[in-house]
């Protein structure tokens, strides 16, 4: 049994400054086991990985590499013991082909032989079942073909203990497939696997054991076999909670807001957006699903008004808006509200306090030349009972408050300003679980009021759930507008790899 | 981002009111050093800088007089720094405001002494205002650096009085001499309490210039924008109008302390008008932390430090290089000092790293 441990940590301690990232946390891994690292945000998994990698190194504890006691000093240490990370940002050159990226940072002769590489890489790929293009330059491949890349790099250096961090985040449906076919073959072949990740279903489907973290401490180790989602969720939060995403039934779905082939150009001159077309409607999420960069942030903008459209027509209740700016589209009288993906860059001004942000929307509404505060504390103060905002005050920075606190004042701000559309890209980005829900249910009140909500998700399983429709993008083109009660996740993982809602049907057809 | 939170919650009142304090002994004690070096008694030096800004009533008049381009340039600076628009070029519209004034003064100064002052004033500012408004709109159109272009635009500044001084403007009386007329009584601001006013419209204008950034709408849209351009588009606001707006005020008001200078101190105008005040009040307007009661404290401090350093000249006999060492020093070590606030805060936001 002994022989069979490739990792161990023994109460591993660190801090940072006065933040205690972990405390007397202990992980056992296996050969031929995939290990789950399971925690929200800032629960320590990172930390804690990064000390195994030998980035950071241990305040207190220590660590076991097939049974012998190891000191890194640096990463290089680490990989040397046959340790390989994959990190979350992949850590490529992109100017540089597949195998440069391979050979680069390596030990070897001096001169090395191209071919014998080609040789070994080749051999490693057959092993793994895994694909790479040598030749072709990291700029020119898919997010999918890195992260390939990133994990052969780590192979190719002997490394047969794995560390992935949140591999599935960028990914679509089919990627992660494959992904874990490739995981399950370096069990086969003894490696030891490290995941780190937040997404439950992963983990059931993946993993042979998984340990939780909160808090920077260790929560309990168990057997996939012996646990459920739920039980991992209540090890996570430390406590019972709802895992139901609903869909609220609403009547009065009418159309409210047409968007007729628009485009848009991006900074580069390209389009971001191609002849895009769609409805929204009264009372109803409208989810969007698309990988990273497919234009869905260009859409949020161009709703909302802050980019120029190079074609197309904006329709808001028979009014055409098309080519207004935010302000001129209040003083028609429609609000319109938006929870922009970069909350402090965007949504938010982070030195200031809650009541200035609040002020943000609506200072030009007062009159005169001056600013008048009072009013907007008492409705910070409201908002903060409201929503459960945990801050020391409604004067503080809002900045200093964590994401999910930082993301209920954005979405409080907005769903105050009564909305008839509200647009939100990412809104639970980053938010631990209990923070999560609270959003996904103030998304649903809006419904509930005739709010027009547009969701622009990652998580195709919330996308799913919480969707009335679901609009698809790839390439800034629209492939697929469904219904999301009639639709499969591999249905819409197809369209966001580009194939048309049609072409799949008739696929299905025949 | 990540970087910023730390910023905000590493950067503790106390722990930068220490580095501060330490920076001043530092700053005293190789100052010290240097003192003895060349032979005299530190303390005795220190203490007579101080009686030589604040020992007697005429002294104090001094250190007004000093103080106050310093804190109006500011309070200008100020107005563009809320919203990160560098602007270095207070020097040139600080003497742009002046050749507007004296534009005013040399031609009309036939008129009422109140029209004449007025008059010159809003020449000053509009002068001003336009040096500024330039590299403000060539960065709004086209997203030019405006430290440089202000930077750059302080020289033209300065050839252009030289060419005026030297030439079209050169005064027929100064037998030769290549100087510019007085200005006639009627251009020269009154006194109040001994010194003249400008040291009120000074005070006046930091009140304005607090209320203007805290309590109103457009100093709530520059702060905005300061702090992220993305918000403020967001938000709905013109960005271009703001940018016009703000360095317009900010140069507008450097303006006006050049129309001061060259009516109530040198009664003329001049290449040395602005002395450099404009580079000074940028380091007073970011030790003040762009606060504009903390400008009216931090000016007076840099002013009896002026006054105090031409007093030890001539009561030690100091050569002036040496004096202007002493001020160096102080300054090194004052403005140093930042850098080890910034440094610990990038350290901290280096080593926090979660989930």
């Amino acid at each position: 049994m002994r022989e069979s441990v490739m990792v161990e940590l023994k109460n591993i301690t660190k801090t940072f400054g006065t933040v205690l990232a972990n405390e007397d946390v202990d992980l056992i891994v296996q050969k031929g086991e995939i290990h789950a690292l399971l925690g929200e945000n800032g629960a320590g998994k990172s930390t804690l990985v990064n000390m195994l990698s030998g980035i950071y190194s241990p305040d207190s504890g220590s660590i076991f590499i097939r049974g012998k006691q190891m000191n890194f000093d640096s990463p290089k240490e680490s990989i040397a013991c046959g340790i390989g990370m994959v990190h979350q940002h992949f850590k490529l050159v992109d100017r540089l082909t597949a195998k440069e990226n391979i050979i680069a940072g390596n030990k070897g002769s001096f001169f090395t032989s191209g071919k014998e590489i080609e040789k070994k890489i080749i051999s490693l790929c057959e092993k793994y079942d895994l694909t790479v293009d040598l030749s072709k330059r990291v700029q020119d491949m898919s997010v999918g073909e890195k992260q390939m890349l990133e994990i052969i790099k780590v192979l190719y250096r002997g490394a047969d203990i794995l560390i992935l961090d949140e591999p599935t985040a960028v990914l679509i449906p089919q990627e992660v497939e494959r992904l874990f076919n490739i995981i399950r073959r370096m069990k086969k072949e003894g490696c030891a696997v490290i995941i780190i990740t937040h997404k439950l279903g992963e983990v059931m489907e993946l993993c042979d054991k998984v340990t939780v973290l909160r808090r920077g401490k260790n929560v309990e180790s168990v057997d996939i076999a012996q646990t459920s989602p739920k039980h991992l969720t209540e090890l996570m939060v430390g406590g019972a909670v709802d895992l139901e995403i609903q869909r609220v039934k609403t009547e009065n779905k009418e159309p409210v807001y047409e968007i007729k082939n628009i485009s848009v150009m991006n900074s580069d001159g390209l389009k971001a957006l191609q002849d895009v077309s769609f409805t929204m409607h009264t009372s109803e999420i409208l989810g969007v699903a698309a990988v990273a960069g497919s234009g869905q942030k260009e859409l949020c903008e161009a709703l909302f008004g802050l980019v120029k459209l190079s074609q197309g027509e904006l329709v808001f209740k028979g009014e055409n808006i098309t080519g207004k700016t935010p302000r001129e589209i209040y003083k028609k009288g429609i609000s319109m509200s938006s929870v922009p993906e970069d909350r402090l860059g965007m949504g938010l001004v982070g030195s200031m306090d809650i009541v200035d942000n609040l002020l943000l929307k609506e200072y030009y509404t007062q009159k005169g030349l001056f600013i008048n505060r009072k009013p907007l504390k008492e409705k910070a103060k409201e908002l903060v009972n409201r929503l459960q905002v945990s801050t020391p005050g409604i004067h503080h920075p809002v900045k200093q408050l964590s994401g999910g606190n930082i993301q209920k004042v954005l979405l409080g701000r907005e769903i105050y300003l009564e909305p008839d559309v509200l647009i939100t890209s990412y809104p639970v980005r980053g938010l631990d679980i209990g923070a999560t829900y609270q959003i996904y249910d103030l998304l649903n009140e809006q419904k509930k009021k005739g709010v027009s909500v547009l969701f622009v998700g990652e998580d195709l399983d919330v996308l799913l759930n919480l969707s009335d429709r679901i609009l698809v993008l790839c390439d800034g083109k629209v492939t697929g507008l469904v219904d999301a009660k009639n639709t499969t996740k591999e249905e819409i993982g197809m369209m966001m790899a580009g194939h048309t809602q049609e072409t799949i049907q008739n696929k299905g057809g025949a | 981002m990540r970087v910023r939170v730390v910023k905000a919650k590493e950067s503790s009142r106390n722990k930068k009111i220490l580095i501060q304090t330490m920076a001043i002994a530092a700053a005293l004690l190789i100052t010290g050093v240097f003192i003895l070096a060349i032979g005299h008694n530190p303390i005795n030096v220190y203490s007579s800088m101080i009686k030589g800004s604040f020992g007697s009533a005429y002294r104090v008049k001094e250190t007004i007089i000093k103080a106050v381009p310093l804190l109006i340039t500011a309070l200008g600076i100020a107005a563009a720094f809320r919203m990160k628009f560098w602007n270095i070029g207070a020097e040139g519209q600080i003497i742009m405001g002046a050749f507007g004034a004296s534009f005013v003064a040399l031609r009309f100064a036939d008129l009422p002494k109140g029209a004449v002052l007025l008059s010159m004033m809003i020449a000053a500012v509009v002068c001003g205002g336009v040096w500024g408004i330039i590299p403000g709109y060539l960065k709004a159109k086209w997203g030019t650096n405006e430290s440089i272009v202000t930077l750059m635009m302080n020289y033209i500044a300065l050839k252009w009085i030289v060419y005026l001084q030297y030439g079209p403007w050169k005064d027929p009386a100064s037998q030769g001499f290549p100087k510019i007329a007085n200005f006639a009584d009627s251009a020269i601001l009154p006194k109040f309490l001994g010194v003249h006013i400008g040291w009120i419209i000074a005070l006046v204008l930091v009140v304005v210039i607090h209320i203007f950034i805290n309590y109103t709408k457009k100093g709530y849209e520059i702060v905005v924008l300061g702090e992220s351009e993305n918000t403020a588009r967001y938000a709905g606001m013109d960005i271009k109008k703001i940018v016009l707006l703000a360095t317009f005020i900010s140069a507008g008001i450097a303006g006006l302390a050049g129309m001061i200078q060259a009516s109530a101190v040198s009664n003329t105008l001049n290449m040395q008008i602005a002395g450099g005040a404009g580079y000074t009040a940028i380091i007073i307007a970011w030790l003040s932390g762009l606060s504009a009661p903390w400008m009216v404290v931090v000016s007076l401090l840099f002013a009896a430090l002026i006054q105090g350093g031409s007093f030890i000249q001539t009561a030690f006999q100091i050569p002036q290089s040496a004096a202007d060492i002493i001020q160096a020093l102080i300054l090194f070590c004052v403005l140093g000092s930042q850098f080890f606030i910034q440094y610990k805060v990038v350290f901290g936001g280096g080593e926090v790293r979660g989930n």
